[in-house]
């Protein structure tokens, strides 16, 4: 199908874009990528009476080092992040999810922040960017504000981005000596939409985990930690008595929601499968 | 709401030209519909199938996920502008000889994928070569005949610096 009618403006530079959410606001809809928005729009799932294509900002399709932080664009496609250097050393569990993300011609055009905005819970980087602590930067014509990923996932499709804001960066602390982390899917073709997936990260001294967090992928409305799992691994150590009893509690951490896909019970089952094998990565790397 | 159009400047297989397109219309319709360059196919038009992909500023991007307004100022290249250069002709005599096409819908865009992956993987093993050509549908041939045309061409006579990236 193609798309219903719409006005199209092109940015010239986040000023720009700025004034024109603050024009159309949530009548218009932000291209970034366009390999989400687009299929939306000609499925007419979606049909925005104003696009507002941010191609042409350049600065924000940069990664820098800021420290503590490793700050990405949110222009950065995906392409770029698969093979960028800071992200590979710093933000491991982030170079460990790119390669599940789409097919290499949807690869050289979405980009980290059209993904984040749209918050898809079948989607790599919302469940990574939870697992990791990452932090938005939103900005619009009257400033810029952060929000804690925790806070930004909303529901389906819904963030904590307002309609006159632009997702502009995000930033991924660096990781630490003792920390590990691992991403696990499963999808029907290489590239799919995940039937599930993890995005793990912890912890270990000594064998011993802690600061553990886990988000699923496609098992809920939007990316969620997984809290009883969680707590199960905290502050105990990693044998393979201790990754039966944190699988075993996600039964109890989730209200999983079937698809085309697959029905609830499988997704549970899938999701305990990908947390053993996590598990099991982390344990040969600890 | 009514038609918005936009005029754009571009190039399309090294001719320049300057057209008015309608903001919503994708950019494989205008190269299908107004170019009448009816190499590139539309399968699915959400991003699926993979074969309606073109080049665009040399890399390879779904047509249908692409608006035609966006390629103003860019370089698009389709099957029918590739295919007098070395490496496509390769891989298309390739497919030729290894009968990986049946129907041929899916060939424009599956030997575009084929084309990025032999000028950035030359070293491809196959495995490789089926991932990278995972987002191309082929409903004819179940692949393992395309997979070892393409890696008939990776192995063979292809030397990637006699080819300038276009």
């Amino acid at each position: 199908m193609k798309a219903s009618a719409f006005g199209y403006t092109k940015a010239n530079d986040l000023a720009h874009a700025l004034a024109l959410l603050t024009e159309h606001g949530p009548t218009a809809q932000v291209l970034a990528g366009g390999q989400s928005l687009l299929p939306m729009m000609n499925l007419r799932l979606a049909a925005p009476e104003w696009l507002i294509d941010i191609n042409g900002l350049s600065d924000l399709a940069d990664i820098s080092d800021a420290g503590d932080a490793i700050r990405i664009g949110a222009m950065t496609r995906h392409r770029t992040l698969q093979t960028d250097p800071l992200v590979a050393k710093h933000v491991p569990l982030l170079a460990q999810a790119v390669p599940y993300v789409a097919h290499a011609a949807i690869r050289n055009r979405g980009t980290m922040g059209g993904s984040l905005a749209l918050a898809d819970p079948a989607a790599e980087y919302p469940a990574v960017a939870l697992a990791w602590g990452a932090t938005m930067v939103l900005a619009s014509a009257s400033g810029e504000r952060r929000v804690a990923a925790k806070d930004f996932f909303v529901d389906l499709y819904q963030t904590a981005r307002q309609p006159h804001e632009l997702l502009v960066a995000v930033e991924f602390a660096k990781t630490r000596p003792t920390q590990r982390s691992a991403f696990t899917e499963l999808a029907q073709r290489h590239g799919d939409y995940a039937m599930a997936g993890l995005a793990l990260t912890l912890q270990v001294k000594a064998n011993i985990a802690s600061e553990v967090r886990v988000v699923p992928l496609a098992l809920g409305s939007k990316p969620e930690l997984l809290a009883p799992v969680m707590a199960c691994l905290e502050g105990q150590a990693l044998t393979a008595a201790r990754v039966q009893a944190a699988q075993a509690a996600i039964d109890e951490a989730v209200e999983a929601q079937g698809d085309t896909h697959a029905n609830a019970a499988t997704k549970r089952h899938l999701t305990r499968v990908l947390l053993g094998r996590a598990l099991q990565q982390v344990m040969e790397t600890a | 709401m009514k038609e918005v159009t936009q005029t754009i400047d571009t190039v399309v297989n090294g001719e320049a030209m300057q057209c008015e397109v309608p903001v919503r219309m994708h950019l494989t319709d205008f190269l299908r519909e107004s170019l009448d360059l009816t190499g590139s196919h539309l399968g699915c038009e959400h991003g699926v199938c993979g074969a309606c992909q073109v080049m665009v500023d040399g890399e390879v991007v779904r047509g249908c996920l692409t608006l035609a307004v966006q390629a103003d100022g860019k370089r698009v290249d389709t099957i029918e502008g590739l295919s007098e250069q070395g490496v496509l002709a390769q891989l298309q005599a390739a497919f030729l000889q290894h009968n990986a096409l049946q129907c041929g819908f899916c060939s424009a865009g599956m030997l575009l994928s084929a084309l990025e992956l032999v000028r950035e993987q030359p070293q491809a093993t196959r495995e490789a070569i089926r991932e990278h050509i995972s987002g191309n549908y082929c409903r004819c041939t179940g692949y393992q005949a395309i997979v070892d045309a393409i890696e008939s061409v990776l192995q063979g006579k292809f030397a990637p610096a006699s080819e300038a990236r276009t």
